[in-house]
Formats: C-alpha cells, structure tokens, sequence
C-alpha cells in the first residue's frame, strides 16, 4: 500500500460512512450530554467510547456505575446486551481473513454499524479490502468519539432542536436491510430474521427479546440447512 | 462507589463486550478449516441479522396510539419508498430520517 492506495481507499470509504457520521455524532453528543447529567465528568464518557465502543452498552454502563457495585452481574448484563456480536464475528470469519495485524483492530471496533457497512460493500478491485474495512471502522470510532467528546464539553450549548434525529439510525438499518433484500435470491433468512425478531419482542419485551430472538433465528436457520442446499441456495 | 470499584465495573464491561466480539475468532482460528455448518451460518446469517437490527432499532415503539407509532410507520415507508426509486442509501436515509424529525417536532406533537 502506497500512500496514493491509503487515500484512494480513504476517499472510498468516507462517503459510505456519511450516515454513521450524521448518526454517531447524534447519538455520540447524546450520550455525553446524559453522562454529564449523571455527574460524570468527561473523561468518563470519553474513555469508555475508546474502550468499549458499543453504543446501547455505553448508556446502560452509565447508569450501572450509579448501582450497587456488582462486577459479576455487570458481566452477564453485558454479555446478554452484546450478544449480537457473535452473529458478526461468525458472518466476518471469512472476510477478516488474510487481513494481518489489523484484524486485531477490525474484530475490537466491530460495533452494529461497521459491520453492517464492512460485510454489505463490494469493493472494486483497485481498492484493498482489509484496508477498505480498517478505515470504515476507524471512522466510525472516530465519529462516536468525537460526538461523545462534544456532548460531555459542551452540553449546555446545543440549542438545535434535534427531536427525531435519533432516526438516522433506524433509518440506516432499515436501508441496509432493504438494500439485502433487493440483492438476494431468496428471501428466507431475512424473513426469519424479522418474524423471529418481532415474535421474541412480543413475547418477552424490549429489554429482553436479543438472545431468545438470536436463538429462534439459529434454529430456523439450522432447520432449513438442507432445503437450502439442495435447491442450491447456497455454493 | 469509589473510583476503583468504578474503575473495575468498566474493565468488566469492556472485558463483556471484547468476549463477544472476539470468541467466534478464537474458537475458528485461520489455520483450522472452518466447519461446514458455521460457514453455511456465515453465509445466511447476515440477512437475519440485519432483519433483527431493523426491529432492534424500532423496539421501543408502542401501540398504544396512533401518535406512537404512525411517525415511524410513515418514515419507514417513505424510505422503502425512496430506496426503491432512488436506490441511493444517503437520499433514503437523509430523506426519512428528515421527514420523520418534521412529523415529530410539528406534526405529532403532544
């Protein structure tokens, strides 16, 4: 990789994170702005977007450090909340392979949204890969620390009213599911991706429906293996 | 709490997360032929879990009235809308995204 490949590459990446960018200094801003109203002060807010770089975990971790101290259930709750990311590492096996020392980085910042744009882009061939997925993920570390940065310093200053903007994100999730719809042959995993998503929240509620949600989707996935294959779905 | 009780609620919660981001790479490491069933799963998967993020991200919507849902609902389709048109990812998501901040802020207010 030249320097020339470093920015072409760069140039790539940035206009498909535009809306993480809109999304994350939003929601980055948000959460500054609600652990300063819990009285943390911004090295709190700012440290934990490096280190644990993983939005919904973030917010519910403010308001664990307000709790009773209690590391081994704070573990668990985490575990639960992120389970999600299992799903990611197993659809990336593949394409993290062969990228050398900066799979390390790829498989730490791996939050909804890198992944999301890392395994939905096709990029072309002058563009390497592994570098592509390094610098969407940078950028969007970027953006959510940056925002995270700004709403812990300058919270009393935002005037705008931002009601609504929340939506970006739901708005890019929707966006992407729909782009995966138009791409694939057969539309089976993203049925049973959404039936088994709204039937778990229906049954056990918003705080709770991910991992019964997760398990419903292995099972129907598992049981349709051979169907799929002998239609040929998958190669 | 004192600061390194804080301090260690954090490590833990960091430690959470790395686990789930780093387990299915340390259990299929890139020597080893990766089994058939996780690759079928590596495969499939995607689709199912960007349904299940669609839903993730609208969880907190309720039934209850018609305020309560129809901001959603109408921004929702207008970006099915708007996608299937345009297929342009950043139309579609400025588009709704922007529609529905207007529902909220002037129309649906309460």
């Amino acid at each position: 990789m030249t320097f020339d490949n470093h920015i072409a590459t760069l140039k790539y990446a940035f206009p498909k994170t535009i809306p993480i960018l809109a999304g994350f200094m939003f929601l980055g801003i948000s959460y500054g702005i609600y652990m300063n109203s819990l009285g943390f002060g911004p090295a709190y807010a700012i440290l934990m977007s490096i280190f644990i770089f993983a939005g919904s975990m973030e917010f519910v971790a403010g308001s664990l450090l307000l709790g009773p101290f209690s590391p081994l259930s704070a573990f668990f709750l985490t575990l639960m909340i992120n389970a999600r990311h299992l799903f990611y590492g197993i659809a990336m096996l593949d394409k993290f392979k062969d990228t050398g020392r900066k799979k390390t980085y790829l498989i730490y910042g791996m939050c909804d949204e890198s992944f999301v744009i890392n395994s939905t882009t096709d990029v072309p061939a002058y563009i390497n890969k592994g570098w592509f997925m390094f610098y969407v993920t940078f950028l969007n570390q970027i953006y959510w620390v940056g925002g995270t940065t700004l709403g812990s310093l300058f919270s009393s200053a935002i005037s705008f009213n931002t009601d609504g903007l929340e939506f970006v994100m739901v708005a890019l999730f929707v966006v992407i599911f729909l782009d995966q719809w138009m791409k694939e042959r057969y539309h089976v995993s993203s049925v049973i991706g959404v039936t088994s998503s709204v039937l778990c929240l229906a049954l056990f509620g918003p705080d709770n429906f991910i991992i019964p949600a997760m398990i419903l989707i292995l099972v129907a996935l598992s049981a349709i293996k051979r169907i799929l294959e002998k239609r040929e779905v998958i190669s | 709490m004192s600061v390194t009780q804080q301090i260690l609620i954090i490590v833990v919660v960091v430690a959470g997360t790395m686990i789930t981001r780093f387990l299915p790479f340390l259990i299929f490491s890139q020597d080893k032929e990766t089994p058939q069933y996780i690759k079928y799963l590596g495969y499939v998967l995607p689709s199912a879990v960007f349904g299940l993020l669609v839903v993730y991200a609208l969880r907190n919507v309720s039934f209850t009235g018609f305020g309560s849902f129809l901001p959603e609902s109408l921004a929702v389709g207008l970006i099915v809308i708007l996608h299937y048109w345009k297929k342009n990812m950043l139309i579609s998501i400025a588009g709704g995204t922007i529609f529905y901040m207007i529902l909220v802020q002037f129309v649906f207010i309460y």
